[in-house]
């Protein structure tokens, strides 16, 4: 039966992530009427420690990714150059600042912080962005410096991460006026790990042939890992996606109707299209079956020692995917050009991120002499719409789609 | 005078500069910014020379850095691509910005030079840990020297090294102070020469000039003027029309915090301790530039120290597009300046607003403000 699709249907644990996440926010944004303490803290960071403390940990970046997501963040963006931050700055810092101060966005604001953590390995913008909050809040700073690991982690980074992973540990302590608990410590990074493990594995799934779920998906899904991991939850939700990939594998129930083209995405999704876009490439039967950008939550599991996490938390946290040299991002993704066996890559170019855009152009040039597959670029920004033209990506996703095709690469789920 | 002249040929064509010094087989090492320690590469026997975009088209630096990176980690690999650097015999990056950071990499991964180094700097300055830290990269960098030439760098070459560093810092310093004292004493043009020129020349030289100039300065007699004492705040400023623009609104630059003047001159290095630990201290504690972390205000009440120092009219802030780390300190700069009610305005431009008039017509509207 040729033409008949195979049956595609949505994945049912998103009611329940939506339920998760919602309790999140809910619980952050009483935090102060029970008494507890709230940290904003970058999404790259070590939340573990703070969980340890029973502090509750909120993500900026998750704020804002909701922020694109709701399509709020042009007003909020707008706001933030009113007040003198230029747009070429982070749409997501931008939002932030600007939601602080006018509190809109989807929530209303984010609850107000007790402290600030600030882990510079994603880039050297939340630096001066929890900087300016750290002002405007008037609370402590704490910054975990990881130097970018251009060709290898020294022993005198190892040295400097681990000294601080120690003054992490006194700033909490004088802070919330506890002793750290090395005990639940140990729990909660054995915690981590696990839904770290669970999360790899559910995007492994995507290497089946037709994809149980989509990068689009994945941009969903990824919020559980950034904000709950180190918690029972999150290992519990991942637990049952990753169940239900596997009997979507079993039922050859897949993402898109009738996937015959299966492609990797690169940097952060543009949150306020993604809709539009997934529609757009399933027209053109092409799932994006996997990307570089909710691996970043996973792919240091090597360098973490499940019983000795403290120890080793300050490698993990340092090599992870943008706090590395260029050609070594390059060997990842040619690595996941062909564990997905992917038959294109699609590159956002994100004027928001300096650090994962700057790069890409030799990235690419990489990816098409060592895999030989078409690469395609688009401008765009996660956030802030004003750098984003529909029809320009529009034009330049079909015409880079016939390349594909052309390629013969592609196949019909439904012949096999 | 002669001597300033000399700055204003080598700033003319840095790779007749850089040949001469090839000439004595001295190494050339680039580097892009002022936490470049350049005391290392003296005491090496190289040379360190800082690297300004030539600001000619991009071309070829297209096919590796998107248009929206600042213009001068775009203009400097295009002239590295395109050739106009082959007199180097390598770079050095010191961590500073996203934009450097990826720059380092491209740099390396098209590797054009025999020696490359990077000196991944901490990106706080204000904690123990950081500082030893400091010091393990700049051992790390000797080492590298240390291979690259094949000769071992001792306590007594980095001490030197010390010493003319210092020599030549200060008396830039004394320029800069001579100026603000009499203001005139120096034109705009020259200033910028003799700073920009000391960063690319063989030092040996600089550090013979400079006593000169500032002999000479000391005995001429100061133009009168009612010329408004400007502050500039930036990262670089490598813009000669900017300096005369000022001038001919009938103003004049009496202090600085930028990456290319104040920022990377002032400060002395210890000469009494353990010279990689008095280095590394200097760099520890001198003006910060935004892309490291000091205290929250730090730059901004070194600002207003420079303002009230220099009795500055105004204050003009000097941005590169895309440059984020400055993009981001700025409303709270000018909130500091406001509180004073210190006047500012703010010039956000790349190499090819440079060449447009606009440029002259704003500073003059802003002088005639003040
Ligand atoms: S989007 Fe990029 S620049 Fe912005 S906070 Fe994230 S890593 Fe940093
Ligand atoms: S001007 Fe700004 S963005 Fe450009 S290299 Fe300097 S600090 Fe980085």
């Amino acid at each position: 039966m040729p033409d008949t699709p195979l049956e595609t249907k949505k994945i049912t644990a998103a009611k329940k992530m939506r339920e998760l996440m919602t309790h999140y926010y809910i619980d952050a944004l009483s935090a102060s009427q029970n008494n507890k303490q709230v940290a904003w803290i970058t999404s790259g960071g070590p939340v573990e420690p703070l969980l340890a403390m029973d502090i509750i940990p909120v993500y900026p970046e998750n704020h804002g990714a909701m922020i694109g997501a709701a399509k709020m963040g042009e007003n909020l963006c707008e706001k933030a150059e009113n007040m003198g931050y230029s747009s070429d700055l982070c749409a997501y810092a931008r939002a932030d600042i600007a939601c602080s101060v006018f509190k809109g966005g989807p929530l209303g604001g984010l609850p107000k912080p007790d402290m600030l953590i600030c882990c510079n390995n994603i880039c050297g913008t939340v630096l001066k962005w929890y900087e300016v909050q750290a002002r405007f809040y008037n609370v402590p700073l704490f910054i975990l410096d990881t130097p970018v690991c251009h060709t290898g982690y020294t022993a005198e980074i190892a040295r400097y991460v681990q000294a601080q992973v120690d003054e992490y540990i006194a700033f909490l302590e004088t802070l919330t006026k506890r002793k750290f608990n090395r005990d639940k410590m140990a729990r909660i990074g054995k915690l981590s790990i696990d839904a770290q493990r669970l999360w790899q594995k559910v995007l492994n799934t995507t290497a089946h042939k037709p994809s149980p779920m989509s990068a689009f998906d994945a941009f969903f899904f990824l919020a559980l890992i950034v904000t709950l991991r180190g918690t029972q939850i999150a290992v519990d939700f991942y637990t049952d996606l990753l169940a239900e990939m596997e009997e979507r594998i079993k039922n050859n129930i897949s993402s898109i109707p009738n996937e015959r083209y299966r492609l990797l995405w690169d940097n952060l999704p543009i949150w306020y299209q993604l809709k539009w876009m997934s529609g757009k490439f399933s027209e053109h039967h092409a799932c994006l079956v996997a990307d570089t950008y909710t691996s970043a939550w996973c792919g240091t599991l090597d360098y973490i020692d499940e019983h000795h996490y403290l120890d080793s938390m300050a490698q993990a946290y340092t090599r992870i995917y943008l706090n590395i040299g260029v050609d070594q991002m390059a060997d990842q993704v040619i690595d996941m050009v062909r564990w997905y066996a992917a038959d294109g890559l699609v590159m956002h170019s994100n004027r928001s991120c300096k650090p994962y855009s700057f790069g890409q152009m030799d990235i690419m040039r990489i990816v098409r002499e060592k895999t030989n597959i078409p690469v395609l670029m688009i401008e765009a920004d996660m956030v802030d719409p004003g750098n984003f033209s529909q029809s320009q990506v529009e034009t330049r996703i079909d015409a880079f789609m016939e390349i594909v095709k052309h390629r013969g690469h592609g196949y019909d789920v439904c012949r096999h | 005078m002669k001597e300033i002249e000399s700055f204003h040929d080598a700033i003319r064509d840095v790779s007749a500069i850089a040949y001469t010094i090839k000439k004595k087989s001295k190494k050339i090492i680039g580097y892009l910014c002022s936490y470049a320690p350049e005391e290392l590469i003296v005491a090496a026997g190289c040379h360190p020379m800082r690297l300004f975009s030539s600001k000619s088209d991009i071309v070829l630096a297209e096919n590796h850095l998107q248009a929206y990176c600042c213009s001068l980690v775009r203009g400097v690999l295009e002239d590295s691509l395109s050739g106009r650097l082959d007199f180097l015999d390598g770079t050095v990056f010191p961590h500073t910005c996203d934009s450097i950071q990826r720059l380092s990499d491209i740099w390396r991964m098209n590797g054009r030079y025999e020696f490359f180094a990077d000196v991944v700097l901490p990106a706080k300055l204000n904690t123990q840990s950081a500082r030893t830290y400091m010091k393990d990269v700049l051992t790390r960098f000797k080492t590298d020297l240390e291979a690259a030439t094949g000769k071992t760098i001792t306590d007594a070459d980095l001490s030197d090294a010390i010493k003319k560093v210092n020599l030549i810092r200060n008396h830039l310093s004394t320029i800069y102070t001579l100026n603000s004292r009499n203001p005139g004493l120096i034109t705009g043009g020259d200033l910028y020469a003799i700073v920009k020129g000391s960063m690319v020349m063989d030092r040996d030289i600089v550090a013979d000039l400079l006593p000169v100039i500032v002999t000479r300065l000391e005995q001429t007699q100061p133009p009168v003027t009612s010329a408004k004492r400007i502050v500039v705040s930036g990262s670089i400023c490598d813009s000669p029309v900017f300096y005369t623009a000022i001038e001919a609104a009938g103003g004049v630059i009496v202090g600085d915090d930028l990456c290319t003047g104040q920022r990377w001159f002032e400060g002395k290095i210890s000469e009494d301790i353990d010279p990689l630990t008095a280095i590394s201290e200097r760099y520890m504690d001198r003006m910060n530039c935004p892309a490291k972390h000091t205290t929250l205000t730090a730059r901004g009440e070194n600002l207003l120290a420079l303002a009230e120092k220099n009795t500055a009219h105004g204050i003009i802030f000097m941005l590169q597009k895309f440059c984020d780390p400055h993009a981001f300190d700025t409303p709270y700069l000018k909130k500091f300046l406001d509180e004073k009610k210190i006047k500012h305005m703010v010039l956000e431009m790349d190499d090819q607003q440079q060449r447009s008039g606009q440029l002259s017509t704003r500073i003059e509207t802003f002088i005639h403000m003040i």
